[in-house]
């Protein structure tokens, strides 16, 4: 078998829908501040590790390497990230825009999650409007979400 | 993933999402979305390739730029898996024949470990759980299970699958200290499931656990599924 086989796997899980989607129209990039929010559960190794039914995030300092990659599904590769953790969370890639003026800059703090959510009234009602309101106020505009 | 998106986009911030399921992210449909083909756990596709990381970013960025509206777009690479390809990758000889050959490679495999937290961190290694001097006796406790001790009598140090994941990250870690190249996504892990001592033990074990009856979420992510 094969990843292909491992994402079929997925293919019958239950989605949430929203029927009025929000949608906030950006400055321009260069303008922007940049985060990265990732559901790939990486938290700091003094963070308490993620459970594993964890609604809660980590607040990420971007000018830390010690992203421990918490994630408690079996179902992916780790193999990349060990080696290079812009495959998951592309912090050094965001940098390079700033310099070259693609992005007006990079955000100082970073947020992550636990993807493997079993029950999203937490993530959609506190965890994901607390964590977005932090990112809010800390000035930045533009979000990049990954996954793994 | 993408419900987080919805909330953040609500919250007044401009998001992207990438995806590697294509169904997910259709079904889910974050405000803009990209769809990337790329295997599982490397969602900006390539390790260490900074130009391919680039070119994710300049598709995602463009989205977020000059979408007016919901979207979903497809990165025009796709990085496709051959569901075939393991590392290859020595194994330390025997060298304590009254181990289990699960416990004496673990043990064999210390300092390739410990090389290559050196060189890449310790960032999807053993420590989740299980910190690298407990890697050995955690083997032995699901070489236990497999020989047929109940799970709970064997001594497995937490969650099974916690602990699965851990020395599967600690073998993973490992291996790319024995290694020259950018591995494949998948490549180490079909190593250590299909050609490793402590990766027969834990397969063993998830095949124990599932005719004794136990639970199905006790032993089904013991490894991956299939891989």
């Amino acid at each position: 078998m094969a990843d292909s086989d491992v994402k079929a796997m997925t293919a019958e899980i239950e989605c949430p829908t929203f029927d009025q989607p929000a949608f906030t129209r950006s400055k321009p990039l260069s303008e922007c501040t940049v985060a990265i929010v990732t559901t790939a559960s990486l938290h700091h190794a003094d963070q308490p590790d993620f459970g594993g039914n964890d609604a809660t995030y980590r607040v990420l300092d971007g000018s830390r390497r010690d992203l421990v990659l918490g994630h408690w599904s079996p179902n992916f590769d780790a193999s990349g990230y060990a080696l290079d953790t812009n495959v998951v969370f592309p912090i050094d890639r965001l940098r390079e825009l700033a310099v070259s003026g693609r992005i007006g800059g990079v955000a100082q703090r970073h947020l992550s999650y636990a993807g493997n959510q079993f029950e999203l009234s937490t993530i959609r009602l506190d965890s994901g409007p607390a964590g977005a309101k932090m990112l809010r106020d800390e000035g930045v505009d533009v979000v990049i979400f990954t996954p793994v | 993933m993408s419900v987080l998106a919805h909330v953040f986009e609500a919250a007044g911030l401009a998001t992207v999402a990438l995806g590697s399921i294509r169904s997910q992210i259709e079904r889910t449909a974050p405000p803009r979305g990209l769809f990337c083909d790329f295997p599982l756990g490397r969602p900006l596709g390539r390790p260490n390739d900074p130009a391919f990381q680039h070119r994710v970013l300049a598709h995602a960025l463009d989205l977020v730029e000059h979408a007016t509206g919901p979207t979903l777009e497809t990165f025009a690479e796709a990085i496709v898996d051959d569901g075939d390809t393991a590392t290859s990758c020595p194994l330390p000889p025997r060298h304590d024949a009254s181990l289990p050959p699960a416990v004496d490679e673990a043990r064999g495999l210390r300092p390739a470990f410990d090389r290559a937290v050196a060189a890449h961190g310790d960032l999807a290694a053993a420590g989740r759980v299980v910190q690298p001097d407990g890697i050995p006796a955690a083997v032995a406790a699901f070489v236990a299970v497999a020989n047929g001790t109940p799970w709970k009598q064997a001594g497995i140090p937490g969650v099974p699958a916690r602990v699965a994941q851990d020395i599967r990250g600690y073998y993973e870690t490992a291996a790319l200290a024995l290694i020259e190249h950018t591995p494949a996504a998948w490549e180490t892990t079909r190593w250590f499931i299909h050609h490793t001592e402590a990766g027969a033990a834990i397969t063993a074990a998830r095949a124990a656990m599932q005719a004794g009856g136990e639970k199905m979420a006790l032993w089904f992510y013991l490894v991956p599924n299939g891989i």
